[in-house]
């Protein structure tokens, strides 16, 4: 479990800040195919970190949501980092990002149809069995409706989760950014998600493309934290009480103060929501 | 399911090259919207590609680099679900790219550049410490000697690892001489190594590591001793085991 307070999504470039001031941020969260080499510095960084801080798996590669089961290879090196690692969390996202023994590196949206969900109920069984530990889903950003949808997205990700016994990880950017995109109520897909599936949420900041029109909100996690997405975190804690929180930035990255202070807004507002559910 | 939406229609529109690529069942209104996700696609490993090969993107230029990126992605997508690794093959795919061939040391400095990348990610060995050969006497030329798991040997006709100094931050400039030059790319703990080596030298390393004795290594104009000397202090092997 990870401890209710706000973590980062680590960037080697902040080692020695970090750990520096241990304690400043709860957790650290990374993406483990960024760890799937034999050896090197990489590895040497992590290992160091893991030694001070709790730390997250947030895996992109297992494609849950794709037409296929999880490769066999992945999952055993997935498994391999786990066990070294050692991570009080590892998660997932409802989508998919490969097809065909192509990696396509993306989170890309699937079609939440009835017979899609059957396949994904299966495919995270797979990832849980695999790695002999349950697992959360996190709700993508999204760009594009597909066709036949006979579930809206929280319902679905509410029942697979429910079928598949896993968790859930809110990122509530990502709700911003699919309700402003798509057209719909963010407030209400917070509402449709029952708090106690809710295990972390993720904030990060979007930009906007205004080059098309309707503007599109881009999920680029290239900036703070925007006053939008801080309010929809007030109300998700609010309604499921406090979780443990990630600041995502991943392009531009910024001095380890700047990421700091967007953990410590974030910690002010769980220490709140601690003691209204005292 | 969808009578319209299928996998893999979305992912080769994804891959293809051509900008206006799109999945059939996709709408007009659509399309700036699919294009995120081509964005990110192309974004996201041509990224990839360039911090694996910066100086071969140095070369030719962020443009030129970019519009070839593009073709070698839609050519050699990846394979591998981590993009630690990514670019394997762009070497080769650079010799047979026309456009590429007014560069002709192009393809052999991305060769230097994937050992690198290799070599740094690499499994984490303790090196064979430099003393250990001084025991050795004569039965030094019969010992055979197990490769460091980080340690590469690229040939070239061209001067290959000049170039590829001349072509980092810190460089310092000066006239580069047009002879092959042999890459002898090492990494004995966290940093990774680059030696020019001549084109007889590298011959003969290749050999040592490649598990040859230096007997069988043995190659015309090659410094015996000078060669066991820097693959030592690289770092290059991890074990020797003398014939009996």
């Amino acid at each position: 479990m990870l401890p209710i307070r706000a973590g980062v999504g680590f960037k080697p470039q902040h080692a020695d800040a970090a750990l520096a001031a241990a304690g400043a941020v709860g957790w650290l969260e990374v993406h483990p195919e960024n760890y799937m080499v034999d050896g090197g510095p990489r590895h040497a960084v992590l290992s160091r970190m893991r030694e001070r801080f709790p730390l997250s798996l947030h895996a992109v590669a297992t494609s849950l949501g794709g037409a296929e089961p999880p490769d066999g290879d992945h999952l055993k090196a997935l498994r391999a980092l786990a066990d070294r690692y050692q991570p009080a969390q590892v998660s997932e996202h409802l989508a998919w990002s490969a097809h065909d023994g192509v990696y396509l590196a993306d989170l890309l949206p699937m079609p939440r149809a009835r017979a899609v969900l059957d396949r994904l109920v299966e495919n995270i069984d797979q990832v849980q069995t695999a790695l002999g530990r349950r697992i959360l889903i996190e709700n993508p950003s999204n760009y594009l409706e597909l066709p036949d949808a006979d579930l809206a997205e929280p319902d679905f990700l509410v029942e697979a989760a429910q079928r598949a016994g896993c968790g859930l990880l809110l990122d509530v950017n990502n709700i911003h950014v699919s309700a402003h995109n798509l057209g719909f109520a963010a407030a209400e897909y917070l509402d449709a998600v029952p708090g106690d599936l809710v295990e972390e949420i993720h904030l990060a900041g979007h930009a906007v493309d205004d080059a098309v029109s309707p503007p599109l909100l881009i999920d680029d996690h290239s900036s703070a934290v925007p006053d939008p997405v801080w309010a929809l975190y007030r109300d998700a804690l609010g309604k499921y009480g406090p979780k443990p929180t990630l600041i995502e930035w991943d392009t531009d990255v910024p001095e380890w103060l700047v990421l700091r202070a967007e953990a410590d807004a974030a910690d002010t507002i769980l220490r709140h929501a601690v003691e209204q559910a005292a | 399911m969808s009578d319209g939406f299928s996998y893999a229609d979305f992912a080769a529109a994804l891959l293809a090259p051509e900008p206006d690529a799109r999945p059939a069942w996709l709408s007009d209104d659509q399309v700036a919207r699919f294009a995120v996700y081509r964005n990110n696609l192309h974004h996201g490993l041509g990224q990839a590609l360039g911090e694996a090969y910066p100086v071969v993107r140095r070369l030719v230029g962020d443009d030129f680099f970019k519009a070839t990126a593009r073709l070698f992605i839609a050519a050699v997508p990846p394979r591998q679900r981590s993009l630690a690794l990514y670019g394997d093959g762009f070497a080769d795919f650079l010799d047979g790219f026309e456009p590429a061939q007014a560069v002709p040391y192009l393809a052999d400095v991305a060769r230097l550049e994937r050992a690198w990348l290799e070599s740094l990610h690499a499994a984490d060995a303790a090196p064979l410490a430099p003393e250990t050969l001084a025991d050795l006497d004569e039965a030094l030329a019969t010992t055979r000697f197990e490769a460091h798991p980080a340690a590469r040997l690229i040939h070239s006709e061209h001067p290959v690892v000049s170039i590829w100094q001349a072509n980092q931050d810190d460089a310092t400039g000066g006239e580069i001489e047009d002879r092959p030059e042999a890459a002898l790319i090492c990494r004995a703990r966290d940093t990774v190594t680059v030696r020019a080596l001549s084109a007889a030298d590298g011959a003969f390393a290749a050999a040592l590591l490649d598990c040859a004795s230096a007997a069988e290594a043995a190659c015309d104009g090659a410094d015996v001793v000078g060669v066991f000397q820097v693959l030592l202090t690289d770092g290059a092997f991890t074990a020797l085991h003398p014939e009996h």
